[in-house]
């Protein structure tokens, strides 16, 4: 299966990777061959089959609402690549 | 041609946990930007969520409080989108399984109808972070906290069931009443505890076609709802009107600036990706833990009103009003037990008392006269020792910190002339003292002669300096002059 | 001293022999004498280790020490390390030095287990080759020419060159299993569930599971006494007792009913390979064990359904690394969304990007119940062929890969080719069953492996077997060249 230049263009956009014009033939190309792989599942006979989304179904644990962390800003922001005043910055979004 | 509106709302609202909905970070308003966002709220590599089952139970609670199905087995999913204030890139909340299915809301209009409004579901999901613009930032940047990251919201999902910005404010009045009266919500507007998402199509009136909808997200008021939907209805209109089709779209309104707007196509041209979260298990409900929480339900409003109505005789739309949300039902309960007249009680509590709050921007658990204190000075009214328009004097002093209603009444002076002897002289100096005005009144016809009791009552208050009992002296003026007739 | 099994180990340091400062020093010294040949090792954690080491010895000398104290360790650098560099072999997170540990890092820790360092890996552990690392490949101690496997490539090469006696690894579809094999070690992936994954960076959340590599079987086995444990800040860590992993070693395995799926023994496997298992199955008769020839039916879907699951997951679990909390951050970003693109583009690399894509591409619209769906659905009848096999026998045993280590760069431009190294070591994540992998043969002087699958929770009794067939067996003994 071929996947279309667009399609690539789309998934770099939602996913937030660019994707320069020297190396998206490459890209499109291997991208089609995993998808050859996968399309094999369309083989398979899946009717009334209930999916699973992991190993075994077991119910969430839940936590007692209490607070156990404390503030650890500094330790956190130490590791960042930009903070400002105890804010991390970006690039100014527009909106 | 006529319109008609139609209306879906989409309501955040945020759960008055102590802990975040994945993790035991505090979800205290005001701190410091960043103080509150722990490993997980800052989606650090390795790190996993643990969900909060105060916040499971505030959810089923509101599921409860509207009739709602229960989702026995609820199941969380990843909505994928990049944004600064999402640190994990995904938001976690449901989809497929939500926790609340359907259910109801009635709600009452202004000429005394009810209507119900069906919930298409609600779901249990993260909040984001906070963005920052403004202020002392860097050149070109913007700044995120992530304090609010991870706070646990549940999100109510309307039918398009509304056809009117009447019904459409009663309808979120009527859930901010239901969520603060379970307990599951602060209610702070201005907190940004509840905020709307409003989804508005018009379409001819009689027709049955729904109109392409759009939808104005993030408003934090009532006020600012109403508002919004007003401006869309009228764009809506005139576009229609002028030829042009409405386009499917999202829309910001700024309540500040009175300005509304579209969101560029490509900030809304996404695909979300949803899919389970493979780092939280199916949530399961147990029927036992369904029923004591039924069980353990606080009054609901409509019960409360209902309550009120039978118990305090009020009226239908008093009792409404006092029973909307827990904290100004409590206090007027107060009162009204601990000064042994209800009406009164009613009155002043949804009067003076809710103006002078409002003025302040105070809610009645912050009120600076206290529920004993107006219990007193109603008590006052009620047999007389005082009159209406002096406790307003008692009223204001209180307010100001002046004490409770008798040592105010008494350092005033503010007692009031029962004494019929004492009154009766009173009425016959004023009297004697305006023979034009009587002589004006014995001339007058039936109706005239009404209005000019008005003069004498005024003449015979400021003679008493306010302090006569005006039931008693209306009652002595009309035998007097009855007598001159 | 570096020849020592960890059991040995253990003895030698409570008999006072030798102390923990001793073989830490010992272990260290290999490792600066002999890591520039395998790159197996990314970070060196020389004086911390040391310090552990005295703390070690002085618990030691109490006499209360847990069984595993002053034993030095290697973490594969996926997992969380507090105040150390933790990269994931990326360099999105060449910068990243996390100020938390993770729970695996800590049970150890709190044993007194001294680590040495962080292993390389493939990056985000995406990979069957150890090619993927922002550090550089590592190298097969047993050819130099060869690839390792992955993705814990460096934590197997670390073990098989005796750098360490033992070190942490993950397997999201055969990332423990496939370098042991390949590296002549054992290594074993338990149940999902088994070990918490707090702190362990997150590669495809519904199949990531952490396990030890050692040489033996017993030195797997207390290991993962130690790696094993409930921990609440894991939602999908199952609460259930760890038993002694030691404790039932040495039982016999006479009477042991063990499957062999006939699908494993199809085309594309090495006849050299298929020799070695094959005499080990029937080394393993001659113990006792019974086998019965078995039928997994759905084991070719099972590489196509991965490869939509991982990637779907890992597209999500990847989105964190935006440039905007830590890791790494594009020089001069012109605005956020080219903060985003480049701090992605330049951070990741080929193969992660590729993942990254194609798992956006199975959830979109339009195409989710094609893949994802229908991945999801092919995955309970992988999990169900198991279920069925496992009504009847009490192990599965089949190859751990299909051919020995290959040379590098000789699986080409096409991912594929690479993909279907992990063909018989996939479905066992798919299904969230532990698996194990023992070194059975040799074929062109590099090692095969064995595999062990076992039902849920069953690693005692994988052990066991692995344990019984190393008492009749050389294999896990024999070192590479040049190792004296």
């Amino acid at each position: 299966m071929i996947i279309k230049r667009e399609e690539i263009e789309k998934l770099a956009t939602l996913s937030r990777i660019s994707i320069d014009e020297k190396t998206i033939t490459d890209v499109t190309e291997r991208l089609s061959s995993v998808l050859d792989l996968v399309d094999q599942l369309k083989t398979a006979n899946t009717d009334s089959v209930q999916g699973i989304s992991r190993p075994f179904q077991v119910s969430q644990r839940l936590r007692e609402d209490k607070v156990t962390e404390s503030n650890q800003r500094d330790k956190f922001q130490a590791i960042a690549p930009a903070t400002d005043n105890g804010l991390f910055t970006v690039p100014k979004m527009i909106d | 041609m006529n319109w008609e509106t139609v209306i879906g709302l989409e309501v955040h609202v945020q759960l008055a946990t102590k802990t975040k909905i994945f993790s035991a970070a505090s979800t205290s308003f005001g701190a410091e930007p960043n103080t509150q966002a722990c490993a997980i709220d800052l989606a650090m590599p390795g790190t996993l969520p643990v969900l909060n089952e105060q916040a499971v139970h505030y959810a089923i609670m509101f599921g409860l409080a509207i009739d709602a199905e229960i989702g026995k087995t609820s199941v969380f999913e990843r909505k994928n989108y990049f944004y600064p204030d999402l640190p994990k890139g995904y938001q976690t909340t449901q989809l497929e399984k939500p926790i609340v299915g359907r259910g109801a809301v009635a709600i009452q209009l202004a000429d005394g109808s009810t209507k119900s409004i069906r919930i298409h579901h609600a779901h249990l999901e993260e909040d984001a972070g906070k963005s920052v613009h403004e202020g002392d930032l860097p050149h070109g940047s913007s700044g995120v906290d992530l304090n609010r990251a991870g706070t646990p919201l549940i999100e109510i999902v309307s039918e398009p069931d509304m056809r009117s910005i009447e019904e459409a404010v009663a309808f979120a009045k009527k859930l901010h009443s239901i969520v603060t009266s379970i307990g599951i919500c602060d209610g702070e507007m201005s907190q940004g505890s509840m905020r709307f998402d409003v989804n508005v199509s018009v379409r001819p009136m009689g027709t049955t076609k729904l109109g392409t909808r759009t939808e104005t997200k993030n408003l934090n008021s009532f006020k600012f709802m109403e508002e919004a939907i007003e401006k869309e209805v009228e764009r809506q209109i005139d576009v229609i009107e002028d030829g042009g089709t409405i386009r499917q779209e999202t829309r910001l309104y700024n309540g500040d600036t009175k300005v509304a707007k579209a969101m560029r196509s490509k900030e809304e041209a996404n695909d979300y990706r949803y899919f389970p979260c493979p780092d939280l298990l199916p949530v399961i409900v147990s029927d036992e833990t369904i029923e004591a929480l039924r069980r353990a339900l606080p009054e609901l409003p409509d019960a409360r009103q209902a309550r009120f109505v039978e118990q305090y005789a009020l009226s239908t739309y008093d009792a409404g009003v006092l029973s909307s949300d827990a904290s100004t039902a409590s206090f007027f309960e107060t009162v009204a037990t601990h000064c042994g007249n209800p009406k009164l009680a009613a009155n002043w509590t949804m009067g003076e008392l809710s103006a002078a709050l409002n003025n302040a921007g105070l809610g009645f658990a912050d009120s600076p006269v206290s529920a004993d204190q107006l219990a007193g000075m109603v008590a006052r009214i009620a047999d007389n020792s005082i009159s209406g328009k002096m406790a307003k004097q008692v009223f204001e002093a209180m307010w100001q910190g002046g004490g409770n209603a008798d040592e105010i009444i008494d350092a005033k002076g503010l007692k009031q002339v029962t004494d019929s002897g004492a009154l009766e002289k009173i009425v016959t100096d004023v009297l004697d003292s305006n023979p034009t005005m009587v002589e004006d009144f014995i001339n007058s016809d039936e109706n005239k002669r009404k209005k000019k009791l008005g003069g004498f009552m005024g003449q015979i208050m400021k003679a008493s300096k306010g302090q006569a009992n005006p039931q008693q002296v209306n009652q002595i003026l009309l035998q007097k002059l009855n007598e001159l007739l | 001293m570096h020849n020592y099994t960890i059991a040995e180990l253990v003895k030698g340091l409570q008999s006072k022999q030798f102390s923990s400062v001793e073989l830490t020093q010992h272990f260290l010294a290999r490792i600066s004498q002999f890591n520039d040949q395998y790159n197996a090792v990314i970070t060196v954690t020389a004086d911390q280790a040391l310090q552990a080491a005295q703390l070690a010895d002085q618990r030691l000398a109490m006499g209360s020490a847990p069984a595993l104290c002053g034993v030095p360790l290697l973490h594969k650098d996926i997992f969380c390390t507090k105040g150390v560099r933790t990269s994931c072999g990326s360099k999105m997170l060449d910068n990243f030095i996390p100020p938390y540990n993770a729970t695996v890092v800590e049970n150890f820790e709190q044993a007194g287990v001294v680590m040495l360092g962080k292993t390389n890996m493939d990056e985000f552990a995406m990979g069957s080759s150890n090619e993927t690392s922002f550090y550089g490949p590592v190298k097969n101690p047993w050819a130099t020419d060869c690839v390792p496997g992955g993705s814990s490539g460096g934590s197997a090469a670390a073990v098989a060159g005796r750098l360490a006696p033992g070190a942490t690894a993950t397997d999201t579809g055969g990332s423990i299993r496939q370098p042991a094999a390949l590296c002549g070690i054992s290594g074993l992936k338990p149940t999902y569930g088994r070990v918490s994954r707090w702190g362990m960076i997150a590669f495809a959340s519904s199949l990531d599971q952490a396990g030890p590599m050692a040489r033996t079987a017993e030195d797997c086995a207390l290991l993962l006494n130690c790696m094993a444990s409930f921990d609440d800040k894991d939602s999908t860590c199952v609460d259930r007792d760890v038993p002694d992993y030691s404790a039932s070693l040495n039982k016999s395995v006479k009477g042991l009913r063990i499957g062999v799926p006939k699908e494993y023994f199809s085309e594309g496997l090495h006849p050299g390979t298929e020799a070695a298992v094959k005499k080990a199955l029937a080394d393993l008769e001659a113990q006792g064990a019974e086998l019965v020839e078995i039928s997994l039916p759905n084991s070719d879907l099972s590489v196509p359904a991965y490869y939509v699951i991982a990637p779907a997951e890992a597209s999500a679990n990847l989105s964190r690394f935006d440039g905007v909390k830590y890791g790494y951050r594009c020089e001069n970003p012109k605005d956020l969304q080219d903060m985003y693109c480049r701090t992605r583009s330049e951070g990741f690399g080929e193969e992660v990007q590729r993942r990254i894509l194609i798992g956006t591409y199975c959830l979109s619209a339009g195409y989710y119940d094609a893949y994802y769906g229908k991945a999801q659905q092919v995955r309970k009848l992988i999990e169900q062929d198991f279920v069925n096999a496992f009504n009847d026998v009490d192990l599965i045993v089949g190859p751990t890969c299909p051919s020995p280590a290959f040379k590098f760069g000789s699986k080409g431009d096409d991912p594929v080719a690479m993909y279907l190294e992990d063909i018989y070591t996939i479905a066992t994540n798919l299904a969230g069953l532990p698996g194990m992998s023992v070194p059975c043969g040799m074929v062109e002087g590099k090692p095969v492996g064995l595999q062990i699958i076992g039902n849920y929770f069953d690693e005692a009794r994988m052990l066991n077997l692995a344990h019984q067939f190393q008492q009749v067996t050389d294999w896990h003994t024999q070192a590479p060249e040049g190792i004296s």
